[in-house]
């Protein structure tokens, strides 16, 4: 690696079920304001701008192109996108910076779930011959993946309602959406957005006290087909992460995108993470899930812990798909 | 003008669907086809595993795969999840078990539905068979879902296949049709509340003060809200235009007509409009036009020349 990329900002939205009294625009520029307001830039001095949403959300085409009037889009900027979660934006944005092609990113994600039924809609981004035709629904495939643990006496259902407790969840008597996932098991589904700035060597020194330096990033995705795969495990977060040089050295917190608290316990074990690690001191993708942003909020508050002093090492996991088909893992460090 | 008070924001419904026509290789055609004539076929890979339901590659060294060998219909469930409330397209009307099931003779897991009476009767391990559909047409839904087959069949070895059928399907139409709440948000809304009372409202930026028409809530050069409401037109300049020769489906408006960018005066960006009341070939750029809103109607139906004389080009070429 020839020079060293932080994130030196982090915004994000208040994330609610329902924003239809906003366009995606109107909820994504004020968070996009905050983040470069943090560091004291103007859209003009950015170097690259990277987004990632999906239209299927709100079933709206080509509504990331109206998002990027809120990044003032015209005349032309550098600018991409990718229709996955922001995550992977703030990585192709670290790319574009490792090759010396721009100093600054802004980098953003945003997804409005509540025009449509967003179980119904995420099958369409499944196997369109053999699994699409059926529409099994997210919370579905989740609850296969959790009773693969359960039968691989990796966790129970009483174990399921400990981890759902840390966030915040009441135990005690709750209905199974499908077992053996109970509601409380389930994220929230709201609409939000969020945005990070990244900046590289001196420049991110200037901007901010304490950047968030990105040590290693790697995604990895596994075997499309959820019947050739352990679901109990998770291979490509495993291998994404030794890539990252995420178990070169201990880190003191992760962030997990974990929308499911049975997702929790695979990855915990994909990252070797012991009890002295803090997991999702920002509530997790359990409390807070803006789909399409709740892979970059784990990066954008693992850095945010580092710029507060909270954390020397981090770790962040973004997922995407389903069972967590793909992922992807950062290691972030203070110095 | 001052801002007006934010009107609630619109709604309407919004369906999108698209009947998916996509093409099937050899050996998706061979499964697909198999399934029509109750036959599940499987593919071996280079370690000698079987794949099913299979695909053309292999999932860990991406060699090419095309033996195709014959399974059971009978098979084992690797992982089961209730579903206690079934979604409108999934393949049961009724409380059911989606399963992994790993049919006799493969080595990987496939997806679907089991019908089953509860919970209680679905357990990682149980044996289960293939319920056929009645009308089969070469698609994952010919398997209805599965049964429980408890003292079903024993496992036996995949046998080959040479994957022949009489007429072997070569493609699917996925239908697909998601329903949404479609809402364009504070400044659309109030854009398309003031045209209801035929009046077309821009909003100015605060910083490069242009007025869009029509708003989307923020200025693209900028990146900022734009918030101050401001009355344009009702008349305005034909920009450029194109004449649409092709009738579109559904659409009670005669071939050739003229379809137009018109710059509304007071508006620093050209909206779209059709343009009648003119042979279409007397359409022209500079052309002076008004909006003509017919009975009851919540937007402009087309735009007619106003018969002022026609606007200097410098007057409108950077809102080209």
């Amino acid at each position: 690696m020839t020079r060293d990329v932080a994130i030196v900002a982090f915004g994000q939205s208040e994330h609610r079920r329902d924003s239809s009294e906003f366009s995606e625009v109107e909820m994504l520029m004020p968070v996009l304001h905050a983040v470069l307001g943090q560091v004291g830039l103007t859209t003009d001095q950015i170097d690259f701008t990277c987004s990632g949403s999906s239209d299927y959300l709100a079933g709206r085409a080509f509504s990331f192109t109206m998002a990027l009037d809120g990044v003032g889009a015209w005349p032309p900027i550098a600018e991409s996108h990718v229709e996955m979660d922001g995550a992977w934006a703030l990585y192709e944005a670290w790319v574009k910076i490792l090759t010396g092609e721009a100093e600054t990113a802004l980098v953003y994600a945003y997804g409005k779930s509540s025009p449509g039924e967003l179980r119904d809609v995420l099958t369409r981004q499944l196997d369109p011959y053999y699994v699409a035709p059926l529409w099994p629904d997210s919370v579905s495939l989740a609850a296969l993946q959790a009773q693969s643990l359960i039968d691989a006496g990796l966790t129970d259902e009483r174990r399921l309602a400990a981890i759902a407790a840390r966030y915040g969840a009441r135990t005690g008597a709750d209905d199974y959406v499908v077992r053996p996932l109970r509601r409380r098991d389930c994220p929230p589904i709201h609409d939000g957005a969020a945005a990070v700035v990244l900046a590289a060597g001196d420049t991110a020194r200037r901007l901010c006290p304490r950047p968030a330096w990105i040590r290693g990033m790697d995604h990895r995705i596994e075997a499309h087909s959820l019947g050739v795969r352990d679901l109990s495990d998770s291979p490509s977060t495993r291998q994404a992460a030794e890539r990252a040089g995420a178990f070169d050295a201990p880190v003191d917190t992760a962030e997990l995108h974990a929308p499911f608290s049975s997702q929790e316990v695979v990855l915990r074990r994909a990252l070797r993470l012991g009890d002295s690690v803090a997991v999702n001191p920002s509530g997790g993708a359990l409390v807070a899930n803006p789909v399409m942003a709740a892979g970059l909020i784990r990066l954008g508050e693992a850095a945010a812990r580092i710029h507060r002093g909270q954390s020397q090492r981090a770790l962040a996991h973004a997922t995407s798909g389903p069972c967590l088909q793909q992922n992807l893992v950062a290691v972030l460090e203070a110095s | 003008m001052t801002p007006a008070p934010a009107p609630r924001a619109l709604q309407a419904p919004l369906v999108v669907e698209f009947p998916f026509t996509r093409s099937l290789g050899p050996v998706q055609s061979a499964f697909l086809t198999g399934l029509r004539e109750r036959t599940v076929l499987g593919v071996r890979c280079h370690d000698g595993r079987v794949l099913v339901p299979p695909v053309e590659y292999d999932p860990v060294t991406a060699e090419e795969l095309r033996e195709l060998v014959e399974v059971a219909p009978t098979g084992t469930v690797t992982s089961w999840a209730w579903n206690p409330e079934p979604r409108q397209q999934q393949p049961l009307d009724r409380p059911f078990a989606w399963v992994l099931v790993r049919l006799d003779g493969a080595d990987t897991a496939m997806l679907h539905a089991m019908d089953a009476p509860d919970a209680e009767g679905v357990h990682t391990g149980m044996r289960v068979r293939i319920r056929w559909a009645a009308d089969r047409t070469g698609a994952i839904t010919d398997i209805a879902c599965f049964e429980p087959d408890e003292g079903g069949a024993a496992r036996r070895e995949p046998r080959a296949f040479d994957g022949r059928f009489a007429d072997p399907v070569s493609g699917i139409v996925a239908p697909a049709r998601l329903d949404y709440t479609y809402s364009p948000g504070q400044a659309q809304s109030r854009y398309l509340a003031a045209l209801a009372e035929r009046r077309t409202i821009g909003e100015r930026c605060p910083a490069c003060r242009k007025v869009y028409v029509p708003p989307r809530g923020a200025c693209p050069t900028c990146g900022v809200a734009t918030a101050e409401q401001v009355e344009v037109g009702p008349r305005g300049t034909v920009t450029t235009y194109c004449v649409v020769n092709i009738k579109a489906k559904n659409l009670d408006i005669e071939v050739p007509y003229v379809y137009a960018h018109i710059a509304l005066d007071g508006a620093d960006l050209a909206l779209h409009g059709r343009i009648g009341g003119i042979p279409y070939d007397q359409v022209r750029m500079g052309l002076r036009v008004e909006a003509v809103w017919t009975e009851g109607g919540r937007y402009p139906d087309h735009y007619r020349p106003t018969g002022e004389p026609d606007a200097d080009y410098d007057s409108y070429k950077e809102l080209l």
